[in-house]
């Protein structure tokens, strides 16, 4: 049986979370793993989230706040589609990381955790994402793109842009949910 | 645990093994100064003010997360330990605003004090300061960003200590801030704000100005006060409270309650209402002159004339229509001396029994109940505050201690967070004290009669118990509390009567507290303010007390008595003593048409409206005197405030009596015996009253010169009410509390008694009729209702 009746969540997340509650031997240890799995498919920690895990792993709606405000990674507004994340740590900022930060404001027309209107990217200047031996690395969701210059920052945006980003799969679901829509 | 010995600043101090080194040496006279650390509270080391140098430990260390060891060497200030403190100061202060002139902390901030020691003034950091405007988190708690040095004292304070967890610890490193449980987002007006039981605790444990009182804020400064020790005038629980006062144009202003005097057997702790609603005496809708109904309208008229039409009235119907004609109403907020004066006057100088109060917890049952028996070892079988605090195990049945009695409950929480206390609970409500409880059962809402059966052993009273199945958990929680000795059994206003004597015959191992509503309810019982009862609970006949007065032998009118015999128009007069029984009781004011009503109050309260002389009185906080908590601790009540045009319910007694035609050295035992010299106030002997008072205050005496001293009646009570015969009078005036225990023997024995408690079911923010005259009250009642959804922990 469901830990919550009319979870929020998709079936099989929900399932996911009934058994990650269970294996810690303290139940709040699952509310990082439950943020994070939570944003992936919501796309942000929203209200809603934050009261079904604090209902999950009966923790305060305050605890909840508190873990999710301590960690940079997990947000609490919409991120675009693609969340490009610069990197500017030391060895990306030696090989001009700050440039292709500079460079995909530019582009983006937006700053640091911004949306552009279109709400396709948002922008991030981040810590070491540990592809230092690639720098500048800059991470597009889950993927990285690395050894970049402004140029080919270029292509890597006009690819996801244009549907065909790195390791896209694709997705029918994409390609025919748009024509729906309309 | 063995004491062990060791060096600090080249003195030999000893210490209990397992001590803080911090508490070691406070103990010893030795200040380490620390922001973070809260006796009490868990450990947190996260300002390393408290560094200390420890021989043979490589660099500094907390003293405050160190226990004591043998033969440990400690140095508490050295240049070293000094830069480290003055380090960590510059860093504190590197964002924090020099508002130290307006910020109400200033003049009481530990930041301050210790920036004045190691003298971190000036500053290394360049970049402006961080400004965030103040946010109001509820009408009584606002929180200053900036001023914040995130010691963490209110976290924990609200979780551990208060069990409310609404505060907690958002983002992280120098980002890191104090964030309430709502948040701007889900709040109606979309500011953050705090759902909680807003007792203010955190504003007591902060440091510095961060989190500042909505009821004192930008008022005055600290030193501009003077602070009166005092009891609160709400529950009866008895926490002492300090109130700043200052001087108005009409006497003197309550700006501020807090517990700046931690002597009190509350403590850490107060309440919202202790903390907060003294509001009711600035109040301008406070009586100033008394008033008599002249062509059917209260018209003010000068204090001579009230008194002249009361007592000449009331004399005249007591010699018309016979004593038993006259009926009195005391109160739950009066102090001991005027709850025993009341009675008095009542039955010596208006001739009659009928005199009662609104009573709130069924006292005569327990003294009659305990009576002569005691616990196995001969100990007493009251229990007192401080027991609640300390016994290893305590058994609440019925009440809701965190509404009715919040010292009671913090004083449990302590006891199970720090001494691992067992706590058993038998209500037929899901109270919030089950969080603490090892056991808990469910009973039924009208079972308490049946509980007190099966502890006895009664195995069929267990279906009457409860409605739920639970016959295991109904007996292994009768075997875990027979198990338990001592017992403190805290016993709610459910309980009384029949069930109540029962229980307490069921478990004679447990020492007993019956909690009432207000802050004097027990005493108003001890001092005899019913009809049926002389003081100390004893007989109407045969007692010393009984053959002093020559009263009656028989019971007078109970309160709703009297309003039947007002009905038949056979109640000729009635006086109030600031109580409000027309709007308590439901009274129809048609009932009292035909009565003389002579009503004392701090406000034109419903029963005031209805009256035909009205007199405007003090209230707790502007008398001094002593009051009794429910538990029987008898505590000393100083006067704080002062308001011009009223007098004490004490003066008004005694003037009343004396204008009745009363020789009123019977009513007030003063001026006898010894006799004061008060001495002059110039010349060569100008100091005599000053040693006078040393000699007489050696010798436990004070001068009762004027027929308006409490302290002599306090004489008489001592002398004629068993139990307060014990009371020592150094004591009661060092401002300790002694519990009472009423006398063994020879106390009043009643059948088939009616039931006439009816209790007020107080919550956190309200307080009988005062409520209505407490704006803080009033507004924190509005902001708890608008929050929307329960943010705390289930209750």
């Amino acid at each position: 049986m469901a830990a919550v009746a009319n979870s929020i969540f998709t079936p099989a997340t929900a399932a996911r979370f009934d058994k990650l509650a269970t294996i810690y031997p303290l139940k709040r240890s699952a509310l990082v793993p439950m943020l994070l799995y939570a944003q992936d498919e919501v796309g942000y920690v929203s209200d809603e989230v934050v009261a079904e895990l604090a209902v999950r792993l009966d923790l305060l709606e305050l605890d909840v706040r508190g873990v999710l405000s301590y960690y940079s990674m997990l947000r609490t507004v919409p991120a675009g589609k693609y969340n490009v994340q610069v990197c500017t740590n030391i060895s990306c900022m030696l090989r001009g990381g700050f440039e292709l930060l500079d460079h995909c404001k530019h582009k983006l027309g937006i700053g640091h955790k911004g949306v552009t209107a279109d709400g396709l990217f948002s922008l991030e200047e981040v810590e070491c994402i540990g592809a230092c031996c690639w720098a500048p690395a800059v991470q597009v969701n889950y993927d990285f793109h690395e050894n970049l210059t402004p140029a080919k920052m270029d292509a890597v945006l006009a690819d996801y842009a244009a549907g065909k980003g790195k390791n896209e799969p694709p997705s029918p679901s994409i390609g025919s949910a748009a024509p729906e829509a309309k | 645990m063995p004491d062990v010995t060791l060096t600090v600043d080249g003195n030999k101090i000893t210490a209990p093994a397992g001590t803080l080194l911090i508490e070691a040496c406070k103990t010893a006279g030795i200040e380490i100064p620390a922001f973070c650390y809260y006796p009490g509270l868990s450990l947190q080391a996260a300002c390393r003010m408290c560094v200390v140098r420890i021989e043979k430990m490589p660099k500094l260390q907390t003293a405050c997360t160190t226990p004591v060891a043998e033969g440990m060497v400690v140095q508490t200030e050295t240049p070293e330990i000094a830069q480290a403190r003055k380090a960590t100061l510059q860093l504190l202060l590197g964002n924090h605003p020099l508002d130290c002139p307006v910020c109400d902390a200033g003049g009481e901030c530990e930041l301050q004090d210790m920036t004045f020691k190691y003298g971190a003034a000036d500053s290394f950091y360049t970049e402006p300061k961080n400004h965030r405007e103040e946010q109001k988190w509820s009408p009584v708690v606002y929180f200053d960003r900036p001023r914040c040095i995130l010691c963490y004292r209110c976290v924990r304070m609200c979780g551990e200590g208060m069990d409310v967890f609404a505060l907690g610890i958002q983002n992280r490193g120098s980002s890191s801030v104090i964030a309430p449980n709502v948040p701007a987002q889900l709040s109606p007006e979309d500011l953050p704000n705090l759902d909680c039981e807003q007792c203010g605790m955190c504003i007591d444990a902060c440091p510095v100005g961060a989190l500042t009182s909505g009821a004192y804020r930008y008022k005055t400064r600290p030193w501009e006060m003077n602070h009166v020790s005092t009891v609160c005038t709400h529950c009866g629980d008895g926490c002492k409270t300090t109130l700043g006062v200052r001087s108005v144009s009409d006497g003197s202003e309550i700006v501020r309650g807090d517990n700046r005097d931690k002597s009190g057997m509350n403590g850490d702790f107060l309440c919202n209402k202790g903390r907060y609603a003294f509001d009711f005496a600035n109040n301008i809708e406070r009586l100033t002159s008394p008033l008599v109904r002249k062509d059917g309208k209260l018209k003010p008229v000068s204090w001579d004339e009230a008194l002249k039409f009361a007592g000449a009235k009331l004399r005249e119907l007591r010699d018309s229509r016979g004593p038993q004609s006259l009926g009195v109403i005391g109160s739950n907020r009066t102090t001991n001396e005027e709850n025993y004066l009341l009675q008095k006057f009542a039955r010596t100088v208006l001739g009659t029994n009928n005199i009662d109060h609104h009573r709130t917890a069924d006292y005569v049952t327990l003294a009659t109940s305990i009576g002569a028996t005691t616990r196995a070892n001969g100990k007493t079988r009251y229990a007192s505050q401080h027991c609640v605090e300390t016994a290893p195990a305590l058994l609440f049945i019925g009440g809701d201690p965190t509404n009715q009695a919040p010292l009671t409950a913090w004083n449990a929480r302590t006891n199970v967070r720090l001494n691992k206390a067992r706590v058993y609970i038998a209500n037929h409500e899901e109270i919030k004290l089950r969080r603490q409880s090892k056991a808990a059962i469910q009973v039924s809402q009208f079972g308490y009669g049946a509980l007190a059966q099966y502890l006895a052993g009664d195995d069929k009273a267990a279906n009457a118990t409860s409605t739920v199945e639970q016959a295991d958990v109904l007996s292994s929680f009768r075997e875990a509390i027979k198990a338990e000795d001592p017992l403190i059994v805290i016993v709610g206003n459910e309980v009384r009567g029949g069930e109540l004597a029962n229980l307490i015959k069921a478990l004679p191992h447990a020492k007993f507290g019956l909690t009432a509503d207000y802050v004097n309810s027990r005493g108003a019982s001890d001092m005899g303010v019913l009809p049926d009862v002389l003081p100390g609970y004893q007989p109407l006949t045969g007692s010393t007390i009984a053959s002093e007065y020559s009263v009656a032998d028989k019971p007078g009118l109970d309160l709703l008595a009297m309003f039947d015999a007002a009905a038949a128009g056979d109640l000729a007069a009635l006086y109030v003593v600031g109580s409000n029984p027309v709007k308590r009781y439901g009274i129809d004011p048609a009932t009292l048409g035909k009565t003389f009503l002579i009503v004392q109050d701090l406000f034109l309260t419903e029963t005031a409206l209805l009256a035909d002389v009205v007199f405007p009185a003090a209230n707790l906080y502007e008398k001094s005197g002593s009051v009794t908590n429910s538990y029987g601790d008898v505590q000393l009540v100083a006067k704080a405030a002062d308001k011009a045009g009223t007098r004490s319910d004490f003066e008004l007694i005694v003037r009343l009596a004396d204008h009745i035609g009363h020789d009123i050295r019977t009513l007030v035992p003063f001026g006898k015996g010894l006799r004061a010299d008060m001495g002059q106030t110039r010349g060569a002997q100008s100091g005599e009253a000053d040693r006078h008072a040393v000699w007489m205050t050696a010798n436990n005496m004070e001068p009762k010169l004027s027929p308006f001293d409490p302290f002599a009646i306090l004489d008489e009570i001592q002398r004629v009410v068993p139990g307060y015969d014990k009371l020592l009078r150094l004591q009661l005036l060092s401002g300790n509390d002694q519990n009472i225990t009423p006398a063994a023997t020879g106390l009043v024995q009643i059948e088939n008694r009616k039931d006439l408690v009816l209790p007020s079911s107080d919550t956190l923010f309200t307080s009988g009729s005062l409520t209505r005259f407490s704006p803080m009250l009033q507004d924190v009642q509005r902001h708890q209702e608008t929050e929307v959804s329960d943010h705390l922990a289930a209750d």
